[in-house]
């Protein structure tokens, strides 16, 4: 019975949020505040439940790891914002997460994103497998897999260009530049299709919330 | 002066197209047409990944999104745990989304009526949720068990039978992190994939497909399920059509309405600048 009346408080404010397609309107309004609403409680009661009281609040209070007074007090620290006169002090905490939290990427990016992105850049021009292939059996595919290698370094050299503005995008170098803004418009072209599948992905998924388990029609 | 076909559909209220697209929507849901589905690269090469993983392995799946991102992600969670599951693989379950273990726990329940034989905390454990993002990662490269001394629902980790043969990533086969954002599959690969050697596989939202892509091109993702789509094809290639599978059918009808505007769009720009009206 419980599990009927969730369904059917879901199955309302979804038609609620929808209700915002035709105009803005006090429903979508309720709808919304709602949701940030229930959203920001849940997020406070699973990380008092999950973190901080597992992690701070009972070692601390069963004596168990006094050592944990220093990360309390630089969280604490950060609240001294909200008071102008000392406000200051919540520099050091900030400074303690940045500081901490750079060590962690510089090295992590470093490898995966620099060194791992340029080997994976480092091909040559037409490999002898696609060549291979596209020599055995010519098609659109065998092609297209064929010249990519070609398209990928080109393309990345294009689009460097583009970015180098030490020299004046004039001549066959502005040509070049061109083609690396093509490539860009392309990419971000692709970046847009790959978005809206997504938000078609979130209607879909609410209509078949609607018409499976509330009407039970699918 | 009179006005054209074009002119009027450019200035069409976009209440007729929302209408339009829940028709475009909806319909395949109700009347399915059941399009085929071949796999796509990364799809096969995440699926081949997981056949070449030995019988009662190891599998630690990263539950990384909320139900914002629950279309085009919980039928991967599905049709991953079902391969897995299939495969007889044991599942070390996790999220670093605070809304993850809920969809973790909806996946399992579903698969209990698929595999009513397996066990909790033996063939598969759910360690809930965990705060600290790259940290955790981090962390479990050091001791699973030291980031998650207790399961999603309090018990002590140590007392699960599944546990006791993990102590970091190296235990596992596989990692596979199915992730909307951050913290997420970039973190996998910038934290954990190098630095612990790491096979990891992504299901990854559509939106993170052109940032995926390098990681998967380069190696560093064995494979990657991209969308409903990705989803899709995989739970075609494990022999269940389920969810992603029905979705598939709306997506195809939903992009074609999209081409279609985008075509009509544009012929009624051009008409319109030919006459030499103002440009809309």
């Amino acid at each position: 019975m419980s599990e009927q009346i969730g369904l059917g408080i879901a199955a309302i404010l979804t038609v609620m949020i929808f209700s915002f397609l035709y105009k803005d309107n006090p429903l979508y309004k309720f709808a919304e505040h709602l949701f940030v609403g229930v959203a920001a409680g849940y997020i406070l009661a699973l990380t008092w439940h999950n973190t901080i009281r597992p992690n701070l609040w009972t070692p601390l209070s069963t004596g168990r790891d006094w050592w944990l007074i220093v990360p309390l007090v630089f969280g604490l620290l950060l609240f001294t914002r909200f008071i102008p006169n000392i406000g200051w002090l919540s520099r050091w905490s900030l400074a303690a997460i940045v500081g901490i939290y750079s060590g962690l990427a510089v090295v992590a990016f470093a490898e995966a994103d620099f060194v791992q992105q340029l080997r994976a850049s480092m091909i040559p021009l037409f490999d002898t497998a696609s060549t291979a292939a596209f020599v055995a059996n010519p098609g659109i595919i065998t092609f297209l897999r064929f010249i990519g290698n070609f398209i990928t370094v080109v393309g990345l050299l294009a689009i460097l260009i583009y970015f180098f503005f030490s020299k004046e995008h004039t001549g066959s170098w502005g040509m070049i530049a061109k083609v690396g803004t093509g490539l860009l418009m392309i990419g971000f072209g692709a970046g847009y299709g790959y978005t809206v599948m997504t938000r078609i992905a979130l209607l879909i998924d609410r209509m078949f919330f609607l018409l499976s388990d509330f009407v039970h029609v699918l | 002066m009179k006005t054209t076909i074009w002119e009027n559909l450019s200035k069409l209220d976009k209440r007729w197209i929302f209408l339009c697209m829940l028709f475009a929507v909806t319909l395949p849901l109700l009347f399915p047409i059941n399009l085929p589905l071949s796999a796509s690269e990364p799809v096969m090469s995440f699926y081949k990944t997981v056949e070449a993983i030995p019988e009662g392995s190891l599998v630690l799946v990263s539950n990384d999104y909320d139900p914002g991102s629950k279309a085009e992600l919980y039928p991967m969670t599905e049709a991953v745990f079902y391969h897995l599951f299939k495969k007889k693989c044991r599942i070390v379950i996790l999220s670093l989304y605070p809304a993850g273990p809920p969809m973790s726990e909806r996946a399992i329940e579903q698969m209990r009526t698929l595999f009513p034989n397996i066990k909790d905390q033996v063939d598969y454990i759910n360690l809930g949720y965990k705060d600290g993002r790259e940290a955790v990662i981090v962390e479990m490269g050091r001791s699973l068990k030291g980031a998650f001394p207790r399961d999603y629902r309090g018990r002590a980790v140590t007392d699960a039978p599944i546990m006791a043969e993990v102590e970091n990533y190296k235990n596992f086969k596989a990692v596979v992190s199915i992730s909307v954002g951050y913290p997420g599959t970039k973190e996998y690969v910038q934290y954990a994939q190098g630095r612990f050697n790491l096979t990891l596989l992504a299901g990854a939202a559509a939106v993170s497909v052109p940032e995926y892509s390098a990681y998967y091109n380069a190696g560093q993702l064995k494979g990657m399920l991209t969308g409903i789509t990705g989803a899709g094809e995989y739970e075609e290639l494990v022999d269940r059509r389920a969810l992603a599978a029905k979705a598939t059918d709306a997506q195809a009808f939903g992009h074609t309405f999209i081409i279609l505007l985008i075509i009509v769009g544009n012929v009624a720009w051009f008409t319109s600048k030919r006459k030499g009206g103002k440009h809309v």
